[in-house]
C-alpha cells in the first residue's frame, strides 16, 4: 500500500485488535446472536488486513461473500434453530475448557516460535497492487483453470445438496394425505419418524415458530 | 518485519477457532469457529502472497478458491444443522451421540 510506515503499523494494530477481540467474542459469549454479529466484525477486520496487503480484489470478495452471504446465512440459521432453552449443564465442564485452552495456547506458542525463527526469503519484485485483478484473471484462465472449473462444479453440488437437506418434511397426518394433490407438483417423500427422547413428532417450520410464539 | 506480525495474528485466530470448535455446545457456533479457522488460513496465504510472491500473486488466487469453498461448506453445514434440528429438536452437540460407542 502507498501509506506511510507509521500509518501501516497503526492500522495493522487496530485491525488486529478488532479481529482478536471479535474472535474471542465469537467463541466465548453465551448469546449466539452476539457471536454471529461479532463474526461479521472478524470478517470486516480481515478485509481491512487484506487491503493492507495490497489485495483490493480479495478484500472486496471477502466483504461481499463472507459478510454479505455467509454471515447472513448463519444469522438465518440461528433464527431457524433458536430454541431459547439453556443446555443441560455437564458436570466438570471446566476440565474440557481448561484442557482445550492449554492445548490451543501451546499450539499458538509453537506456531509463533516457528514464524519468528524461520528466515523467510522476501521477494524483491514490484507488488501487483492495482493490477491484482488482472493478474488473478490471467491465473484463472491459464494456471488455475482446472481448479476454477472444479470450484464451479463444487458450488453447484453444494447448492443442490443444501436444498435437498433443508427441504421441508411432510407431516405424517391422515388429513394431509387425503388432500388432493394438484397436478404438476412434486410430492415430497414422507420420512419415517426417528425416535427422540421425548417422542416429539415431526413438525414443519411454521408449526415450530407458532409454538414458540404461543 | 511485518510478515511475522501477519503470521502470528493468523496463528492466534486459528487457535481461537480451534478453541471454539472443541468447546462449543451449540452446533451453529461450531460452524462459526470453522469459518474463523478458514479466515486465519486465508490471512496466512495472503501474507505469504504479498511478501514472498508479490509479482504473480498466486496466494491471492488460492485465497479466492478457499473463500468460495468455505461459502459452499457453510451452506451445506447449516442445512445439516437445520435437518438435525427438525429431527431432534435441539442443537446441543452433547445430544448428538448416536455414533458414540
Amino acid at each position: 500500500m502507498n501509506l506511510a510506515e507509521g500509518v501501516q503499523i497503526v492500522s495493522f494494530g487496530l485491525l488486529s485488535l478488532m479481529a482478536i477481540g471479535a474472535a474471542l467474542g465469537v467463541v466465548l459469549l453465551p448469546n449466539i446472536v452476539y457471536s454471529a454479529f461479532l463474526l461479521g466484525g472478524v470478517f470486516i477486520s480481515i478485509a481491512g488486513l487484506y487491503l493492507l496487503l495490497n489485495a483490493d480484489f480479495v478484500a472486496t470478495a471477502q466483504v461481499l461473500i463472507y459478510v454479505g452471504a455467509v454471515n447472513v446465512l448463519i444469522l438465518f440459521a440461528i433464527m431457524l434453530v433458536n430454541k431459547r432453552q439453556d443446555f443441560v449443564a455437564i458436570p466438570r465442564a471446566w476440565i474440557r475448557r481448561g484442557a482445550t485452552a492449554l492445548v490451543c495456547s501451546g499450539l499458538f506458542a509453537l506456531l509463533s516460535i516457528m514464524v519468528v525463527s524461520t528466515p523467510w526469503s522476501f521477494s524483491t519484485g514490484i507488488a501487483a497492487g492495482n493490477s491484482s485483478i488482472v493478474t488473478i484473471g490471467k491465473h484463472f484462465f491459464t494456471d488455475f483453470l482446472l481448479p476454477f472449473e472444479l470450484a464451479s462444479v463444487l458450488l453447484l453440488m453444494a447448492l443442490i445438496g443444501a436444498i435437498i437437506l433443508a427441504r421441508r418434511e411432510l407431516l405424517p397426518d391422515d388429513s394431509v394425505a387425503e388432500l388432493q394433490q394438484p397436478a404438476l407438483t412434486l410430492p415430497e417423500r414422507p420420512r419415517e419418524l426417528i425416535a427422540v427422547g421425548a417422542g416429539a413428532p415431526e413438525r414443519t417450520i411454521a408449526q415450530s415458530l407458532s409454538d414458540q410464539n404461543n | 518485519m511485518q510478515l511475522q506480525y501477519f503470521l502470528i495474528l493468523a496463528a492466534a485466530l486459528f487457535c481461537i477457532g480451534i478453541f471454539g470448535l472443541i468447546t462449543s455446545r451449540n452446533a451453529v457456533r461450531v460452524l462459526m469457529s470453522i469459518e474463523l479457522m478458514l479466515n486465519a488460513v486465508n490471512l496466512n496465504l495472503m501474507a505469504f502472497s504479498n511478501y514472498l510472491d508479490a509479482q504473480d500473486i498466486k496466494g491471492q488466487v488460492f485465497t479466492t478458491f478457499v473463500i468460495a469453498i468455505a461459502a459452499a461448506e457453510a451452506a451445506v453445514g447449516l442445512a445439516i444443522v437445520l435437518a438435525i434440528y427438525r429431527n431432534r429438536d435441539t442443537v446441543d452437540m452433547e445430544q448428538f451421540n448416536l455414533l458414540k460407542w
